[in-house]
């Protein structure tokens, strides 16, 4: 029944000096569906893996519009999400309220951290389940960070999140190098391309008009917009224009994450449930996440 | 200007009791003052000058205060109004910049930022009914362009090509009108900030001889020493007085 006579309490150590509830909530980061983040010297795209709940139920929404110039996507617990979003809403309105300018990204961000690491040092609190991918553009041009239930953050140049990113993270360390000079479409691209790493091995399911949802943000004025359903046709047409990804390769994506897993306080646990509950989308407890 | 009156009129306000059940008043009345400050938009920056002198009512109590406040590399604000509340909004401007500048992410304030926060200030005292009695001229240079914005004790804010404070605003602001041009320079609009700052002295007894001109431009800021100001009172009528029969008040 317990994994650990240690995890029952957020804020006791143990005596290997970890936060197991810190962890766990870092898992259910990893158990939500992917979500990929791409970055090159004037736009920022997020690209994204929508579950359904049910074959009856409209999707799980995993792009939040902040502000005109950020979006976030998530990989986690929606509900905590949301919580999140709205947060940051109100955030840059009153930033905007308050000095008259759009809020720069990294000072939202370090807000939405300093509100993560609150609930990892108070006994009353439980920390949120979920990590945000922030895109956004401000005065020193395009920023895509990382968010962590831990109250960590990171800035990135691309960053994948949630079931087998692994392998999109694969994917972005073989070719980030070209990303800086990308034009959009290029951009949203690569994105799309790298979260079909996160689904290639699986026999149920692929990128559709319906799980996909882009979101593009950009220096040049034009603000923040959302691609859905018709609209990323022409993006995972050219996925199968290009040559399928390789399976093998989506093994050794398996394989890292099941990896990485083991930091995390109970290996066996970690890797044996978080990767079925990844391959089956209306299982029980995946509902909650997206 | 029937809500402006800076001087003189209603003081005994300032000594109110509070009573039971009526609204809490605060700051009724300013005491010490400064009158006016002025302000010019050029090609090349942005200008503002004030006289040196804080008022008592209409007693000339201090005549060498500086009015004005360095809050960013490239922005500045002179103020008119209550002295002692000019002070307290630059312990409120400095602990902002202050909180910008610890968050250590290279990030800071710009001029319109500046203007805006002092807005939102200055209309949440207002709010209050505890208003900082000023009128708050933000000078900046930001992305190649100057800046020129006020603020006042209502929280009244926008942004324009001229400024004036104070008694400034009567006869300040038609002169500022007549002398710019888009194409003025720093330089020659010091120059005119002067003569009007000279035309007050004679005409406002709220104002000393003794002036500050500051400018922003794309090198920063730089505020001038105090200096005196070259008058003249040979004139004929100065001398004599007025006409028996005339209704000048010379």
């Amino acid at each position: 029944m317990f994994r650990n006579q240690y995890d029952t309490d957020i804020t006791t150590y143990s005596p290997q000096g970890r936060l197991h509830q810190v962890e766990y909530a870092m898992e259910a980061v990893k158990q939500g569906s992917a979500s990929v983040g791409v970055r090159s010297k004037t736009h920022v795209v997020l690209a994204t893996l929508k579950r359904f709940a049910s074959e009856l139920s409209g999707d799980q929404k995993k792009l939040f519009a902040i502000d005109d110039h950020v979006v976030i996507a998530i990989s986690g617990l929606t509900a905590d999400a949301r919580v999140l979003s709205r947060y940051m809403r109100t955030e840059t309105q009153h930033h905007k309220f308050m000095y008259d300018e759009p809020m720069p990204v990294g000072r939202l961000v370090l807000q939405v951290a300093d509100k993560c690491q609150i609930s990892t040092q108070r006994a009353s609190k439980r920390p949120f389940g979920v990590g945000l991918l922030v895109a956004g553009v401000d005065e020193n041009g395009p920023h895509l960070y990382q968010t962590c239930p831990s109250g960590n953050y990171f800035e990135y140049l691309a960053m994948a999140i949630g079931a087998r990113s692994q392998s999109a993270k694969t994917y972005l360390e073989r070719t980030y190098t070209t990303l800086a000079e990308a034009g959009v479409e290029e951009l949203i691209q690569s994105a799309v391309t790298a979260l079909r790493e996160t689904v290639a091995s699986s026999k149920d399911t692929e990128l559709t008009t319906k799980n996909t949802a882009i979101a593009i943000v950009g220096t040049d004025g034009s603000g923040m917009r959302v691609l859905e359903n018709a609209a990323v046709q022409p993006y995972i047409d050219a996925l199968d224009a290009a040559s399928p990804a390789s399976d093998d390769e989506e093994e050794d994506g398996d394989g890292d994450n099941a990896a990485a897993a083991p930091a995390a306080a109970a290996p066996d646990a970690a890797a044996g449930e978080a990767a079925p509950a990844a391959d089956a989308p209306a299982e029980g407890p995946a509902d909650m996440q997206t | 200007m029937s809500g402006l009156r800076l001087t003189e009129g209603s003081r005994g306000l300032a000594a109110s009791v509070a009573v039971e059940g009526a609204p809490l008043t605060r700051t009724q009345v300013p005491y010490v003052t400064g009158s006016s400050v002025l302000g010019m938009k050029c090609a090349d920056g942005v200008v503002i000058a004030c006289d040196t002198m804080a008022s008592y009512g209409t007693l000339a109590r201090f005549k060498s205060l500086s009015r004005m406040h360095q809050v960013s590399p490239n922005c500045i604000l002179g103020v008119g109004g209550d002295y002692s509340d000019f002070q307290q909004l630059q312990t409120m401007v400095d602990a902002e910049m202050t909180a910008q500048y610890v968050a250590n992410d290279g990030l800071t304030l710009s001029p319109k930022a500046i203007h805006s926060f002092l807005a939102r200030h200055m209309y949440h005292r207002r709010c209050k009914v505890d208003p900082l009695w000023n009128t708050v001229i933000v000078a900046g240079f930001d992305k190649g362009e100057g800046v020129l914005s006020l603020v006042d004790l209502f929280g009244t804010a926008f942004s324009s090509d001229v400024l004036a404070t104070g008694f400034g605003l009567h006869l300040g602001l038609p002169l500022l009108r007549n002398a710019h041009r888009p194409d003025i320079t720093v330089a020659e609009a010091k120059g005119v900030l002067e003569d009007i700052l000279k035309v007050l002295f004679y005409r406002d007894a709220r104002t000393n001889d003794v002036v500050q001109l500051a400018s922003v431009t794309a090198a920063g800021v730089e505020i001038g020493k105090m200096t005196k100001l070259k008058t003249e009172w040979g004139y004929k009528s100065f001398v004599e007085g007025a006409r028996v029969g005339d209704d000048s008040s010379w």
